[in-house]
């Protein structure tokens, strides 16, 4: 591909042209095909340079969710007694937290990504973007991990007696993986833009996503809501999600072709505009951060 | 030849001062007091005083309306004092940030070099490393691979490719990343001063395979360097920048020539207030001590050294070497005929001047690094590399093929010949 560069013929066709303004929708697709393998570096950097010289490597994915997922079973639900929804509670909340923690590390990790990066993209040019996309699919992978021990759980209570009414839904499961990464994704990104210039925000995402969690079903199900709390929690584009995702794999939660429809929606606008904001904002941050 | 960039009526200008206040509060209160016909709360005082300028009192134009060509093939020098706008051009040309006026239209894949190992992982291996930067870099996973062994073998490191670069020293670092952006695959390439790091025999071997990048494979290279005389040797074509205008554009001789005629002194980039001892300046200066940096071949070249020293200290050196061609020509330091290192210094601020005596330098660019270092332990307390000079020789301008001389030095060397027996 490279060769043709030296091609006389065509002299005047150059390859990169560089100008002051960016429009609002070029994306460069192109590049960011180009820059795969660096995506895919990316990733492994992370997944690699995550466990290196820890004792236990790859364990502590599955030590963060058991954790929080007794602590929970204990306060939520023997002290508070709030209710799962009639499944057994670690299962209940471990759904919630793997689901949850998927798309809370995808939005605060994306959301410093101008800032953490900010020696690298001093330095050398590539499609920004590439930075956002690999957080994203590095926590897939963890994700994926996680989804053992959630197997894991399943195939137990299973064995002690609990039955799963499962149908067709299950197949929904990875298009709600797809949307929370959308989600996460794209509120990242615009976060990440708006802290360019904006510091207070950074202090905001790190106790905005905790409270968020709370504004989303995962320590009690959306049929225990009533009223106006019923719809605080609806609109919150991730209920449905984490809805669904228990509803695909557990059978029990909220999922409609309304719910489905209106969650798909969201996480596409919310994904589009954080495109824009960020490739917006790629081109000149490193004069202003 | 075909042009392989091509930059016209090219502006960067940078806002300084206030453009935002950083937080959102404060943006908003700013913006509320505004709205209430009230003054900005958060403008410097000073700035509202200066009415005339205020338009333009917060702008810096760090580039201005730069038109110039590069020839497929070719290596241009990009020179001038900090804060010329060097750097800023090569952040506009790799992209990193964009112009606020003018195009720039390139042809063929462009690599940048603004920093050695951006983006090196301590964690990973040299291995790991080599793959990630050369993608950074803008490779492709098949191209490193196909080039491995020789990255690996020009770094010099095959030892510890799969240890962690956290366990590298400093020198087998930036041997490894130079290796990496040496084999990148790219029609243009964009250094910046990267050489400045890495022992004087690295440097060459840098040197050489840039020369061999730009002359060899035909790549266009674009060049900034405050060593003239790696410049000199490299690129033949030179710009120099000053106050973000093209001063000059043209042969490097020339251009460096007319760079080093406005003669300058080195200061310290930043101060070292903490610092027991440090220098203050350096410059080269002719007898009557006026300072310049070209030199005639007849002529003794004077080095002042203007050094600190903040608290009594005994066991430090104050030495410099001069190097040409990333040879280190010879060093010298102020304990050189005190037979010990120990050289008592007091508080107060010394100047030491140095003669170097005429009729030795061959015509050409030389560099001069100054360090101060304490012998046991061995520390470094400061180190100062960007000055060059000049030596011209009248009598080459004249007559170039009898005067000339190979060779880095052109000492005087006496010769007697005798007739012993003669043939018939």
């Amino acid at each position: 591909m490279s060769n043709n560069i030296f091609d006389k013929s065509t002299d005047d066709s150059w390859d990169l042209i560089i100008t002051p303004q960016k429009s609002w929708f070029d994306l460069q697709l192109r590049q960011i095909w180009r820059y795969r393998d660096l995506l895919m570096l990316f990733v492994r950097r992370d997944v690699v340079a995550f466990y290196k010289q820890t004792i236990l490597g790859p364990l502590w994915y599955f030590i963060q969710p058991i954790a929080t997922t007794i602590v929970f079973t204990f306060v939520f639900g023997n002290l508070a007694g709030l209710s799962t929804d009639g499944l057994p509670q670690p299962l209940f909340y471990l759904a919630g937290i793997t689901a949850w923690s998927y798309f809370a590390d995808c939005l605060t990790k994306t959301s410093t990504v101008f800032r953490d990066n900010q020696a690298i993209f001093g330095k050398v040019y590539f499609p920004r973007v590439i930075s956002p996309l690999s957080i994203v699919i590095s926590n897939l992978l963890r994700f994926g991990i996680q989804m053992f021990l959630y197997v894991g759980m399943i195939v137990y209570f299973l064995f002690q007696g609990v039955s799963f009414p499962l149908s067709w839904e299950i197949l929904l499961f990875p298009v709600f993986v797809i949307f929370m990464a959308m989600q996460g994704l794209g509120l990242g990104m615009m976060i990440t833009a708006m802290t360019t210039k904006y510091r207070d925000l950074s202090y905001l995402v790190t106790f905005g996503v905790q409270l968020m969690m709370y504004a989303t079903t995962v320590v009690y199900p959306l049929s225990s809501l009533g009223g106006k709390m019923y719809w605080v929690v609806a609109l919150n584009p991730m209920t449905f999600v984490i809805e669904g995702i228990k509803k695909s794999t557990l059978g029990v939660g909220v999922l409609t072709p309304e719910t489905f429809l209106y969650t798909s929606v969201v996480s596409l606008v919310i994904l589009t505009m954080g495109f824009l904001i960020f490739n917006k904002v790629e081109k000149n941050f490193v004069d202003t951060i | 030849m075909s042009k392989a960039i091509q930059v016209e009526n090219l502006s960067k200008v940078y806002q300084i001062g206030e453009f935002s206040t950083g937080t959102l509060s404060r943006d908003i209160e700013r913006w509320w007091a505004l709205a209430r016909g009230k003054d900005d709360p958060f403008l410097k005082i000073g700035e509202t005083n200066v009415r005339s300028e205020k338009g333009e009192s917060n702008v810096v134009w760090s580039l201005k309306d730069l038109n110039f060509e590069v020839e497929q093939g070719e290596a241009i020098g990009i020179i001038g004092k900090n804060g010329a706008g060097k750097s800023t051009l090569l952040k506009v040309l790799s992209q990193v940030t964009t112009p606020t006026t003018g195009t720039i239209k390139m042809k063929g894949r462009v690599a940048s070099l603004l920093e050695v190992g951006t983006g090196f992982h301590p964690e990973l291996t040299g291995r790991e490393n080599i793959y990630l930067n050369g993608a950074i870099l803008g490779m492709q996973k098949a191209e490193v691979k196909k080039k491995f062994d020789e990255i690996v073998d020009f770094s010099g490191v095959d030892r510890y490719i799969d240890t962690p670069v956290k366990r590298y020293s400093s020198g087998m670092t930036v041997r490894l990343a130079f290796a990496v952006a040496a084999h990148l695959d790219s029609e243009i390439l964009i250094v910046d001063e990267v050489l400045a790091v890495g022992d004087a025999e690295f440097q060459k071997k840098c040197i050489g395979k840039m020369d061999e990048i730009s002359k060899g494979e035909g790549r266009t290279v674009l060049f900034v360097s405050h060593v003239m005389e790696s410049v000199m040797e490299f690129c033949k074509n030179s710009m120099l920048l000053e106050d973000g205008i093209i001063k000059d554009i043209g042969q490097s001789e020339k251009i460096i020539d007319s760079y080093l005629s406005n003669s300058h002194t080195s200061k310290p980039k930043t101060k070292k207030n903490d610092s027991v001892i440090y220098f203050e300046s350096v410059n080269t200066m002719d007898e009557f001590g006026k300072t310049k940096n070209i030199f005639s071949y007849n002529e003794n070249i004077y080095v002042k050294v203007k050094y600190t020293v903040k608290s009594i200290i005994n066991n430090t050196i104050v030495w410099f070497d001069i190097r040409r061609s990333g040879e280190i020509l010879f060093c010298s330091s102020d304990t050189d005929f005190s037979n010990s290192f120990t050289l008592k210094r007091d508080r107060g601020d010394y100047t030491a001047i140095v003669k170097l005596d005429k009729n030795f330098f061959n015509s050409g660019t030389y560099n001069l690094v100054f360090g101060i270092n304490s012998y046991k332990p061995d520390l470094e307390y400061d180190r100062l590399e960007n000055v060059s000079f000049r030596v011209h020789d009248d009598q080459e301008m004249d007559n170039p093929e009898f005067y000339q001389r190979i060779g880095l030095i052109k000492p005087i060397v006496e010769w007697n010949v005798t007739k012993e027996v003669k043939y018939e």
